[in-house]
Protein backbone atom coordinates (compact mmCIF):
# COMPACT_ATOMS: atom_id res chain seq x y z
CA UNK A 1 0.00 0.00 0.00
CA UNK A 2 2.70 2.58 0.87
CA UNK A 3 4.65 1.15 -2.03
CA UNK A 4 1.73 2.15 -4.19
CA UNK A 5 2.15 5.67 -2.85
CA UNK A 6 5.78 5.76 -3.92
CA UNK A 7 4.72 4.43 -7.30
CA UNK A 8 2.10 7.14 -7.81
CA UNK A 9 3.99 10.05 -6.29
CA UNK A 10 7.58 9.32 -7.34
CA UNK A 11 8.08 6.67 -10.00
CA UNK A 12 5.21 7.36 -12.38
CA UNK A 13 5.95 11.13 -12.43
CA UNK A 14 9.57 10.32 -13.23
CA UNK A 15 8.50 8.46 -16.35
CA UNK A 16 5.94 11.14 -17.11
CA UNK A 17 8.76 13.68 -17.11
CA UNK A 18 10.72 11.52 -19.51
CA UNK A 19 7.67 11.35 -21.79
CA UNK A 20 6.85 15.05 -21.45
CA UNK A 21 10.36 15.95 -22.53
CA UNK A 22 9.61 14.49 -25.96
CA UNK A 23 6.68 16.84 -26.54
CA UNK A 24 6.35 20.54 -27.13
CA UNK A 25 4.09 20.63 -24.10
CA UNK A 26 2.54 23.94 -23.18
CA UNK A 27 -0.20 23.92 -20.56
CA UNK A 28 -1.87 27.00 -22.05
CA UNK A 29 -2.51 25.35 -25.43
CA UNK A 30 -4.90 22.66 -26.62
CA UNK A 31 -2.41 20.93 -28.90
CA UNK A 32 0.64 19.18 -27.48
CA UNK A 33 2.67 18.07 -30.51
CA UNK A 34 5.22 15.26 -30.30
CA UNK A 35 8.67 16.57 -31.20
CA UNK A 36 10.99 13.69 -30.34
CA UNK A 37 14.42 14.84 -29.25
CA UNK A 38 13.89 18.42 -30.41
CA UNK A 39 13.89 19.76 -26.83
CA UNK A 40 17.25 18.18 -26.17
CA UNK A 41 18.66 19.67 -29.38
CA UNK A 42 17.48 23.13 -28.31
CA UNK A 43 19.01 22.53 -24.90
CA UNK A 44 22.51 21.92 -26.24
CA UNK A 45 22.49 25.29 -27.98
CA UNK A 46 20.77 27.17 -25.13
CA UNK A 47 23.26 29.64 -23.70
CA UNK A 48 21.19 30.40 -20.61
CA UNK A 49 21.06 26.71 -19.79
CA UNK A 50 24.84 26.55 -20.19
CA UNK A 51 25.19 29.45 -17.79
CA UNK A 52 22.88 27.86 -15.23
CA UNK A 53 24.87 24.63 -15.47
CA UNK A 54 28.17 26.47 -14.95
CA UNK A 55 26.76 28.38 -11.97
CA UNK A 56 25.40 25.19 -10.40
CA UNK A 57 28.83 23.57 -10.78
CA UNK A 58 30.44 26.63 -9.14
CA UNK A 59 28.01 26.54 -6.21
CA UNK A 60 28.69 22.86 -5.67
CA UNK A 61 32.49 23.09 -5.99
CA UNK A 62 32.59 26.11 -3.70
CA UNK A 63 29.93 25.19 -1.17
CA UNK A 64 30.40 21.48 -0.49
CA UNK A 65 34.14 21.56 0.35
CA UNK A 66 33.72 24.77 2.34
CA UNK A 67 30.91 23.51 4.54
CA UNK A 68 32.60 20.15 5.09
CA UNK A 69 36.00 21.73 5.84
CA UNK A 70 34.59 24.33 8.22
CA UNK A 71 32.23 21.79 9.79
CA UNK A 72 35.07 19.36 10.42
CA UNK A 73 37.33 22.09 11.85
CA UNK A 74 34.61 23.27 14.24
CA UNK A 75 33.73 19.72 15.25
CA UNK A 76 37.38 18.92 16.00
CA UNK A 77 37.63 22.02 18.18
CA UNK A 78 34.34 21.25 19.92
CA UNK A 79 35.40 17.69 20.63
CA UNK A 80 38.35 19.07 22.60
CA UNK A 81 36.31 21.17 24.98
CA UNK A 82 34.01 19.83 27.64
CA UNK A 83 32.42 22.87 29.23
CA UNK A 84 29.62 24.53 27.21
CA UNK A 85 29.90 22.03 24.36
CA UNK A 86 26.16 21.55 24.14
CA UNK A 87 25.53 25.28 24.10
CA UNK A 88 28.05 25.93 21.31
CA UNK A 89 26.61 23.04 19.31
CA UNK A 90 23.10 24.44 19.66
CA UNK A 91 24.19 27.93 18.67
CA UNK A 92 25.93 26.70 15.53
CA UNK A 93 22.87 24.65 14.66
CA UNK A 94 20.42 27.56 14.89
CA UNK A 95 20.74 28.75 11.25
CA UNK A 96 19.95 25.23 10.02
CA UNK A 97 16.45 25.29 11.51
CA UNK A 98 15.79 28.85 10.36
CA UNK A 99 13.26 29.15 7.52
CA UNK A 100 15.23 29.76 4.32
CA UNK A 101 13.04 32.64 3.23
CA UNK A 102 13.62 34.53 6.47
CA UNK A 103 17.33 33.73 6.35
CA UNK A 104 17.53 35.04 2.78
CA UNK A 105 15.90 38.32 3.77
CA UNK A 106 18.29 38.78 6.66
CA UNK A 107 21.25 37.95 4.43
CA UNK A 108 20.17 40.53 1.89
CA UNK A 109 19.87 43.14 4.61
CA UNK A 110 23.22 42.27 6.22
CA UNK A 111 25.00 42.46 2.85
CA UNK A 112 23.07 45.43 1.53
CA UNK A 113 25.52 47.76 -0.27
CA UNK A 114 24.35 51.00 1.38
CA UNK A 115 22.80 49.98 4.69
CA UNK A 116 24.42 46.65 5.50
CA UNK A 117 26.55 46.17 8.59
CA UNK A 118 29.15 44.20 6.61
CA UNK A 119 30.08 47.24 4.56
CA UNK A 120 30.12 49.34 7.73
CA UNK A 121 32.68 46.98 9.24
CA UNK A 122 34.71 47.09 5.99
CA UNK A 123 34.62 50.89 6.33
CA UNK A 124 36.09 50.70 9.84
CA UNK A 125 38.89 48.55 8.43
CA UNK A 126 39.58 51.23 5.79
CA UNK A 127 38.42 48.89 3.03
CA UNK A 128 36.25 50.02 0.12
CA UNK A 129 32.54 49.03 0.28
CA UNK A 130 31.57 46.03 -1.82
CA UNK A 131 28.46 45.66 -4.03
CA UNK A 132 27.88 41.97 -3.01
CA UNK A 133 24.51 40.81 -4.37
CA UNK A 134 24.24 43.64 -6.86
CA UNK A 135 27.42 42.73 -8.74
CA UNK A 136 27.64 39.92 -11.30
CA UNK A 137 31.06 38.97 -9.90
CA UNK A 138 30.12 38.73 -6.23
CA UNK A 139 26.47 37.68 -6.22
CA UNK A 140 27.14 33.96 -6.61
CA UNK A 141 29.70 33.85 -3.79
CA UNK A 142 27.40 35.85 -1.49
CA UNK A 143 24.53 33.46 -2.24
CA UNK A 144 26.75 30.43 -1.66
CA UNK A 145 27.77 32.02 1.64
CA UNK A 146 24.14 31.98 2.76
CA UNK A 147 23.81 28.28 1.93
CA UNK A 148 27.04 27.41 3.76
CA UNK A 149 25.97 29.48 6.77
CA UNK A 150 22.69 27.55 6.93
CA UNK A 151 24.22 24.10 6.48
CA UNK A 152 27.24 24.48 8.72
CA UNK A 153 25.50 23.52 11.98
CA UNK A 154 24.24 20.29 10.50
CA UNK A 155 27.76 19.36 9.41
CA UNK A 156 29.16 20.15 12.86
CA UNK A 157 26.64 17.89 14.60
CA UNK A 158 27.28 15.10 12.10
CA UNK A 159 31.07 15.21 12.49
CA UNK A 160 30.86 15.50 16.27
CA UNK A 161 28.87 12.28 16.28
CA UNK A 162 31.40 10.65 13.97
CA UNK A 163 34.28 11.74 16.20
CA UNK A 164 32.54 10.48 19.32
CA UNK A 165 32.23 7.03 17.72
CA UNK A 166 36.00 6.64 17.38
CA UNK A 167 37.30 4.53 20.30
CA UNK A 168 39.64 6.47 22.61
CA UNK A 169 41.92 3.46 22.89
CA UNK A 170 43.09 3.97 19.29
CA UNK A 171 44.49 7.37 20.19
CA UNK A 172 46.03 6.07 23.37
CA UNK A 173 47.73 3.27 21.46
CA UNK A 174 49.02 5.75 18.88
CA UNK A 175 50.39 7.94 21.62
CA UNK A 176 52.28 5.05 23.23
CA UNK A 177 53.81 4.36 19.82
CA UNK A 178 54.97 7.99 19.78
CA UNK A 179 52.63 9.34 17.10
CA UNK A 180 52.15 13.11 16.98
CA UNK A 181 48.72 14.73 17.05
CA UNK A 182 48.96 15.45 13.32
CA UNK A 183 49.81 11.85 12.54
CA UNK A 184 46.89 10.63 14.66
CA UNK A 185 44.56 12.90 12.71
CA UNK A 186 45.65 11.64 9.30
CA UNK A 187 46.01 7.97 10.25
CA UNK A 188 43.13 7.51 12.68
CA UNK A 189 40.58 10.32 12.61
CA UNK A 190 40.20 10.80 8.87
CA UNK A 191 40.00 7.12 7.85
CA UNK A 192 37.51 6.33 10.60
CA UNK A 193 35.43 9.39 9.76
CA UNK A 194 35.25 8.24 6.15
CA UNK A 195 31.63 6.98 6.26
CA UNK A 196 30.49 10.28 7.79
CA UNK A 197 32.45 12.32 5.23
CA UNK A 198 31.06 10.26 2.35
CA UNK A 199 27.54 10.79 3.69
CA UNK A 200 28.20 14.55 3.88
CA UNK A 201 29.72 14.79 0.42
CA UNK A 202 26.95 12.79 -1.26
CA UNK A 203 23.97 14.44 0.45
CA UNK A 204 25.62 17.86 0.18
CA UNK A 205 26.26 17.49 -3.54
CA UNK A 206 22.69 16.32 -4.20
CA UNK A 207 21.29 19.34 -2.40
CA UNK A 208 23.64 21.86 -4.06
CA UNK A 209 22.82 20.50 -7.51
CA UNK A 210 19.17 21.30 -6.76
CA UNK A 211 19.82 24.74 -5.26
CA UNK A 212 16.67 26.81 -5.64
CA UNK A 213 15.08 28.43 -2.62
CA UNK A 214 18.02 30.56 -1.49
CA UNK A 215 18.68 31.83 -5.03
CA UNK A 216 15.06 32.72 -5.71
CA UNK A 217 14.63 34.51 -2.42
CA UNK A 218 17.78 36.56 -2.66
CA UNK A 219 16.67 37.84 -6.04
CA UNK A 220 12.93 37.59 -6.02
CA UNK A 221 12.48 40.30 -8.59
CA UNK A 222 14.55 38.89 -11.42
CA UNK A 223 15.28 35.41 -10.07
CA UNK A 224 18.65 35.01 -11.75
CA UNK A 225 20.76 37.64 -10.09
CA UNK A 226 22.63 40.38 -11.92
CA UNK A 227 23.12 39.24 -15.55
CA UNK A 228 22.00 35.75 -14.61
CA UNK A 229 25.07 35.34 -12.44
CA UNK A 230 23.31 33.37 -9.70
CA UNK A 231 20.93 31.38 -11.95
CA UNK A 232 20.91 27.66 -11.13
CA UNK A 233 19.55 24.75 -13.16
CA UNK A 234 16.64 24.37 -10.74
CA UNK A 235 15.70 28.05 -11.03
CA UNK A 236 15.93 27.85 -14.82
CA UNK A 237 13.60 24.83 -14.81
CA UNK A 238 11.15 26.81 -12.69
CA UNK A 239 11.30 29.80 -15.04
CA UNK A 240 10.71 27.62 -18.11
CA UNK A 241 7.92 25.49 -16.63
CA UNK A 242 6.00 28.00 -14.54
CA UNK A 243 7.07 31.32 -16.01
CA UNK A 244 6.72 30.48 -19.68
CA UNK A 245 4.71 27.25 -19.30
CA UNK A 246 7.07 25.35 -21.59
CA UNK A 247 6.58 22.13 -19.67
CA UNK A 248 8.12 19.92 -22.34
CA UNK A 249 11.33 21.90 -22.53
CA UNK A 250 11.54 22.18 -18.74
CA UNK A 251 11.05 18.42 -18.44
CA UNK A 252 13.98 17.87 -20.78
CA UNK A 253 16.13 19.95 -18.43
CA UNK A 254 14.94 17.93 -15.42
CA UNK A 255 15.89 14.71 -17.19
CA UNK A 256 19.40 16.08 -17.77
CA UNK A 257 19.62 17.20 -14.11
CA UNK A 258 18.51 13.76 -12.93
CA UNK A 259 21.17 12.18 -15.14
CA UNK A 260 23.84 14.45 -13.68
CA UNK A 261 22.78 13.75 -10.07
CA UNK A 262 22.68 10.00 -10.69
CA UNK A 263 26.09 9.93 -12.39
CA UNK A 264 27.83 12.09 -9.79
CA UNK A 265 26.30 10.23 -6.83
CA UNK A 266 27.30 6.83 -8.19
CA UNK A 267 30.83 8.04 -8.97
CA UNK A 268 31.21 9.53 -5.49
CA UNK A 269 29.95 6.40 -3.77
CA UNK A 270 32.27 4.28 -5.83
CA UNK A 271 35.47 6.29 -5.40
CA UNK A 272 35.07 7.71 -1.91
CA UNK A 273 34.10 4.56 -0.08
CA UNK A 274 36.88 2.46 -1.55
CA UNK A 275 39.73 4.68 -0.50
CA UNK A 276 40.26 3.34 3.00
CA UNK A 277 39.33 -0.31 2.51
CA UNK A 278 42.23 -2.03 4.20
CA UNK B 1 40.50 15.17 24.41
CA UNK B 2 43.56 14.05 22.50
CA UNK B 3 45.95 16.38 24.24
CA UNK B 4 48.90 14.41 25.54
CA UNK B 5 48.65 13.87 29.27
CA UNK B 6 52.40 14.16 29.58
CA UNK B 7 52.43 17.68 28.12
CA UNK B 8 53.09 20.45 30.63
CA UNK B 9 49.87 21.86 32.11
CA UNK B 10 50.55 25.41 31.05
CA UNK B 11 50.55 24.59 27.35
CA UNK B 12 47.30 22.66 27.60
CA UNK B 13 45.55 25.63 29.15
CA UNK B 14 46.69 28.08 26.49
CA UNK B 15 45.57 25.71 23.81
CA UNK B 16 42.13 25.22 25.38
CA UNK B 17 41.76 28.97 25.68
CA UNK B 18 42.63 29.39 22.01
CA UNK B 19 40.05 26.77 21.05
CA UNK B 20 37.39 28.53 23.12
CA UNK B 21 38.33 31.86 21.56
CA UNK B 22 38.05 30.47 18.03
CA UNK B 23 34.72 28.82 18.83
CA UNK B 24 33.37 32.02 20.31
CA UNK B 25 34.37 34.09 17.29
CA UNK B 26 32.63 31.48 15.11
CA UNK B 27 29.48 31.64 17.20
CA UNK B 28 29.40 35.43 17.05
CA UNK B 29 29.70 35.36 13.27
CA UNK B 30 27.01 32.68 13.09
CA UNK B 31 24.57 34.53 15.30
CA UNK B 32 25.24 38.02 14.02
CA UNK B 33 22.55 37.89 11.28
CA UNK B 34 19.97 36.85 13.90
CA UNK B 35 20.91 39.71 16.19
CA UNK B 36 20.73 42.13 13.28
CA UNK B 37 17.30 40.79 12.30
CA UNK B 38 15.89 41.24 15.81
CA UNK B 39 17.38 44.70 16.25
CA UNK B 40 16.16 45.90 12.87
CA UNK B 41 12.66 44.62 13.61
CA UNK B 42 12.56 46.88 16.67
CA UNK B 43 13.62 50.02 14.80
CA UNK B 44 11.17 52.65 13.74
CA UNK B 45 10.91 53.57 10.07
CA UNK B 46 12.94 56.75 10.57
CA UNK B 47 15.75 54.85 12.18
CA UNK B 48 15.93 51.97 9.73
CA UNK B 49 18.67 53.31 7.52
CA UNK B 50 21.07 54.77 10.00
CA UNK B 51 23.63 52.19 10.87
CA UNK B 52 23.57 52.27 14.62
CA UNK B 53 23.53 48.76 15.97
CA UNK B 54 20.98 49.33 18.71
CA UNK B 55 17.63 51.00 18.08
CA UNK B 56 17.56 54.24 20.07
CA UNK B 57 13.84 53.93 20.81
CA UNK B 58 12.83 50.28 20.43
CA UNK B 59 9.28 49.94 19.14
CA UNK B 60 6.96 47.01 18.55
CA UNK B 61 5.19 48.91 15.79
CA UNK B 62 6.53 46.64 13.01
CA UNK B 63 5.13 43.61 14.83
CA UNK B 64 1.76 45.27 15.27
CA UNK B 65 1.63 46.01 11.56
CA UNK B 66 2.65 42.50 10.53
CA UNK B 67 0.01 40.92 12.75
CA UNK B 68 -2.82 43.29 11.91
CA UNK B 69 -2.24 44.50 8.35
CA UNK B 70 -0.94 41.38 6.64
CA UNK B 71 -2.20 37.80 6.40
CA UNK B 72 0.67 36.65 8.57
CA UNK B 73 -1.51 34.76 11.05
CA UNK B 74 -3.33 32.99 8.23
CA UNK B 75 -0.02 31.90 6.69
CA UNK B 76 1.12 30.72 10.08
CA UNK B 77 -2.05 28.68 10.53
CA UNK B 78 -1.73 27.13 7.06
CA UNK B 79 1.86 26.13 7.75
CA UNK B 80 0.88 24.68 11.09
CA UNK B 81 -1.92 22.61 9.51
CA UNK B 82 0.20 21.34 6.60
CA UNK B 83 3.19 20.50 8.78
CA UNK B 84 1.07 18.76 11.46
CA UNK B 85 -0.91 16.57 9.06
CA UNK B 86 2.15 15.49 7.06
CA UNK B 87 4.05 14.75 10.26
CA UNK B 88 1.26 12.55 11.65
CA UNK B 89 0.98 10.71 8.35
CA UNK B 90 4.73 10.19 7.99
CA UNK B 91 5.05 8.89 11.55
CA UNK B 92 2.32 6.30 11.02
CA UNK B 93 3.18 5.04 7.53
CA UNK B 94 6.94 5.25 7.77
CA UNK B 95 7.10 3.33 11.02
CA UNK B 96 4.74 0.69 9.61
CA UNK B 97 6.82 0.26 6.44
CA UNK B 98 10.10 0.44 8.34
CA UNK B 99 8.89 -2.23 10.77
CA UNK B 100 7.75 -4.51 7.95
CA UNK B 101 11.10 -4.16 6.18
CA UNK B 102 13.08 -4.78 9.35
CA UNK B 103 11.16 -7.65 10.92
CA UNK B 104 9.45 -9.63 8.16
CA UNK B 105 10.79 -11.72 5.32
CA UNK B 106 8.98 -11.61 2.04
CA UNK B 107 10.09 -12.08 -1.57
CA UNK B 108 11.59 -8.94 -3.06
CA UNK B 109 12.09 -7.30 0.34
CA UNK B 110 15.49 -5.88 -0.50
CA UNK B 111 14.35 -4.70 -3.89
CA UNK B 112 11.49 -2.78 -2.27
CA UNK B 113 13.90 -1.16 0.17
CA UNK B 114 16.34 -0.18 -2.58
CA UNK B 115 13.53 1.22 -4.71
CA UNK B 116 12.27 3.36 -1.82
CA UNK B 117 15.78 4.63 -1.11
CA UNK B 118 16.46 5.35 -4.76
CA UNK B 119 13.60 7.86 -4.81
CA UNK B 120 15.85 10.11 -2.73
CA UNK B 121 17.96 10.68 -5.84
CA UNK B 122 15.09 11.89 -8.01
CA UNK B 123 15.24 15.69 -7.98
CA UNK B 124 12.07 17.43 -6.82
CA UNK B 125 12.25 19.63 -9.93
CA UNK B 126 11.65 16.52 -12.03
CA UNK B 127 8.50 15.60 -10.12
CA UNK B 128 6.81 18.98 -9.74
CA UNK B 129 5.90 19.32 -13.42
CA UNK B 130 3.95 16.01 -13.62
CA UNK B 131 2.46 16.70 -10.18
CA UNK B 132 1.29 20.10 -11.35
CA UNK B 133 -0.15 18.73 -14.60
CA UNK B 134 -1.91 15.95 -12.65
CA UNK B 135 -3.31 18.19 -9.92
CA UNK B 136 -4.58 20.69 -12.52
CA UNK B 137 -6.11 17.95 -14.67
CA UNK B 138 -8.30 16.57 -11.90
CA UNK B 139 -9.13 20.08 -10.67
CA UNK B 140 -7.96 19.23 -7.17
CA UNK B 141 -7.18 22.82 -6.19
CA UNK B 142 -10.79 23.98 -6.69
CA UNK B 143 -12.11 22.97 -3.26
CA UNK B 144 -10.72 23.94 0.13
CA UNK B 145 -9.78 20.42 1.34
CA UNK B 146 -8.49 19.65 -2.17
CA UNK B 147 -6.24 22.70 -2.12
CA UNK B 148 -4.75 21.72 1.24
CA UNK B 149 -4.38 18.11 0.10
CA UNK B 150 -2.55 19.17 -3.06
CA UNK B 151 -0.01 21.07 -0.95
CA UNK B 152 0.51 18.10 1.34
CA UNK B 153 0.39 14.94 -0.72
CA UNK B 154 4.08 14.72 -1.73
CA UNK B 155 5.07 14.75 1.92
CA UNK B 156 2.62 12.19 3.30
CA UNK B 157 5.22 9.40 3.27
CA UNK B 158 8.94 10.01 3.33
CA UNK B 159 11.65 7.71 1.99
CA UNK B 160 14.13 9.12 4.45
CA UNK B 161 11.75 8.25 7.30
CA UNK B 162 11.31 4.68 6.10
CA UNK B 163 15.09 4.32 6.11
CA UNK B 164 15.41 5.82 9.59
CA UNK B 165 12.69 3.65 11.10
CA UNK B 166 14.06 0.50 9.52
CA UNK B 167 17.46 1.18 11.07
CA UNK B 168 15.86 1.51 14.49
CA UNK B 169 13.53 -1.48 14.28
CA UNK B 170 16.49 -3.56 13.15
CA UNK B 171 18.05 -3.13 16.58
CA UNK B 172 15.05 -4.58 18.44
CA UNK B 173 15.61 -8.16 19.68
CA UNK B 174 13.47 -10.68 17.81
CA UNK B 175 12.88 -12.79 20.93
CA UNK B 176 10.79 -10.04 22.40
CA UNK B 177 8.43 -10.03 19.44
CA UNK B 178 8.40 -13.85 19.35
CA UNK B 179 7.37 -13.95 23.00
CA UNK B 180 4.42 -11.71 22.26
CA UNK B 181 3.47 -13.89 19.31
CA UNK B 182 3.50 -17.00 21.50
CA UNK B 183 1.23 -15.17 23.94
CA UNK B 184 -1.23 -14.91 21.05
CA UNK B 185 -0.98 -11.19 20.37
CA UNK B 186 -1.92 -10.21 16.81
CA UNK B 187 0.72 -8.69 14.55
CA UNK B 188 -0.58 -5.14 14.55
CA UNK B 189 -0.85 -5.24 18.33
CA UNK B 190 2.79 -6.27 18.59
CA UNK B 191 3.80 -3.41 16.34
CA UNK B 192 1.61 -0.86 18.07
CA UNK B 193 2.07 -1.84 21.70
CA UNK B 194 5.55 -3.35 21.86
CA UNK B 195 7.73 -2.22 18.96
CA UNK B 196 6.62 1.40 18.64
CA UNK B 197 7.09 2.42 22.29
CA UNK B 198 10.63 1.03 22.13
CA UNK B 199 11.66 3.30 19.28
CA UNK B 200 10.28 6.48 20.79
CA UNK B 201 13.53 8.47 20.29
CA UNK B 202 13.49 7.69 16.58
CA UNK B 203 9.85 8.74 16.32
CA UNK B 204 10.66 12.00 18.06
CA UNK B 205 13.51 12.87 15.74
CA UNK B 206 11.56 11.83 12.64
CA UNK B 207 8.64 13.97 13.82
CA UNK B 208 10.85 17.00 14.23
CA UNK B 209 12.60 16.61 10.88
CA UNK B 210 9.36 16.06 9.01
CA UNK B 211 7.72 19.00 10.70
CA UNK B 212 10.65 21.30 9.96
CA UNK B 213 10.90 20.11 6.38
CA UNK B 214 7.24 20.80 5.70
CA UNK B 215 7.22 24.01 7.70
CA UNK B 216 9.97 25.30 5.41
CA UNK B 217 8.85 23.64 2.15
CA UNK B 218 9.10 26.10 -0.69
CA UNK B 219 9.27 24.86 -4.28
CA UNK B 220 6.10 22.78 -4.47
CA UNK B 221 3.85 25.13 -2.44
CA UNK B 222 5.07 28.05 -4.57
CA UNK B 223 3.90 26.21 -7.67
CA UNK B 224 0.66 24.68 -6.46
CA UNK B 225 -0.88 27.44 -4.33
CA UNK B 226 -3.01 29.65 -6.52
CA UNK B 227 -5.17 31.53 -4.04
CA UNK B 228 -3.68 33.84 -1.38
CA UNK B 229 -5.69 32.27 1.44
CA UNK B 230 -3.82 28.96 1.11
CA UNK B 231 -0.34 30.46 1.26
CA UNK B 232 2.01 28.95 3.78
CA UNK B 233 4.44 31.02 5.81
CA UNK B 234 7.46 30.75 3.46
CA UNK B 235 5.36 31.57 0.41
CA UNK B 236 3.56 34.42 2.14
CA UNK B 237 6.78 36.01 3.34
CA UNK B 238 8.50 35.46 -0.01
CA UNK B 239 5.73 37.28 -1.87
CA UNK B 240 5.59 39.92 0.84
CA UNK B 241 8.05 42.05 -1.06
CA UNK B 242 5.69 42.43 -3.98
CA UNK B 243 2.87 43.58 -1.73
CA UNK B 244 4.79 45.84 0.59
CA UNK B 245 7.63 47.17 -1.59
CA UNK B 246 10.62 46.21 0.55
CA UNK B 247 9.56 47.49 3.94
CA UNK B 248 12.57 46.20 5.79
CA UNK B 249 11.18 46.81 9.24
CA UNK B 250 8.10 44.73 8.49
CA UNK B 251 10.11 42.02 6.74
CA UNK B 252 12.47 41.69 9.70
CA UNK B 253 9.54 41.55 12.13
CA UNK B 254 7.87 38.85 10.01
CA UNK B 255 11.16 36.95 9.78
CA UNK B 256 11.63 37.14 13.54
CA UNK B 257 8.10 35.86 14.08
CA UNK B 258 8.81 32.98 11.68
CA UNK B 259 12.17 32.11 13.21
CA UNK B 260 11.47 32.41 16.93
CA UNK B 261 8.90 29.56 17.25
CA UNK B 262 11.22 27.24 15.32
CA UNK B 263 14.15 28.11 17.56
CA UNK B 264 12.04 27.53 20.68
CA UNK B 265 10.98 24.10 19.40
CA UNK B 266 14.60 23.35 18.56
CA UNK B 267 15.75 24.37 22.04
CA UNK B 268 13.20 22.03 23.62
CA UNK B 269 13.91 19.03 21.39
CA UNK B 270 17.62 19.62 20.82
CA UNK B 271 18.58 16.19 22.14
CA UNK B 272 16.26 14.23 19.86
CA UNK B 273 17.22 16.25 16.80
CA UNK B 274 20.88 15.65 17.35
CA UNK B 275 20.31 11.99 18.11
CA UNK B 276 18.41 11.68 14.84
CA UNK B 277 21.27 13.19 12.85
CA UNK B 278 23.74 10.97 14.65
CA UNK B 279 21.86 7.78 13.84
CA UNK B 280 21.30 8.53 10.17
CA UNK B 281 24.81 9.83 9.68
CA UNK B 282 26.52 6.90 11.29
CA UNK B 283 24.40 4.17 9.79
CA UNK B 284 23.92 5.82 6.41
Amino acid sequence: MPLLFFLIVRFIPTFMSLRLSLFDWNILREQQPFVGLENYRTLVADEKFGQSLRNTALYTLFGVPLQIGLGLALALMLSRVVALRGLYRALYFAPYVTPIVAAAWVWQWVFSPQFGPVNTVLGWLQLPPQPFLTSPDQALATTAGLVVWQNLGFQVVLFLAGLAAIPRSYYEAAEIDGATGTQSFWRITLPLLNPTIVFSVVTGTISYLQLFTQVVNLNFTDQGGPLGSTLTVAVYIYQMAFGRFQMGYASAITVVLFGIILAITLLQLRFLTRRYDT
Amino acid sequence: MTVAASAPRKRVETRTLLVYAALTVGVILTLFPFAWMLLTSLKSFQELFNLSFLPSQPTLDNYRQVLTETRFLQWFGNSLLVASVTTASVLFFDSLVGYTLAKFDFPGKNLVFILILSTLMIPTEMLVIPWFVGVTDIGLTQSVPGAYFSIMFPGLISAFGVFLMRQFFDTLPNDLLEAARIDGMHEFGIFWRIALPLVRPALASLAIFTFLGNWNAFLWPLIVIQQPQFRTLPIGTALFNGEAGTQWGLIMAASSLAVIPVLIVFAIFQKQIIEGIVLTGLKG
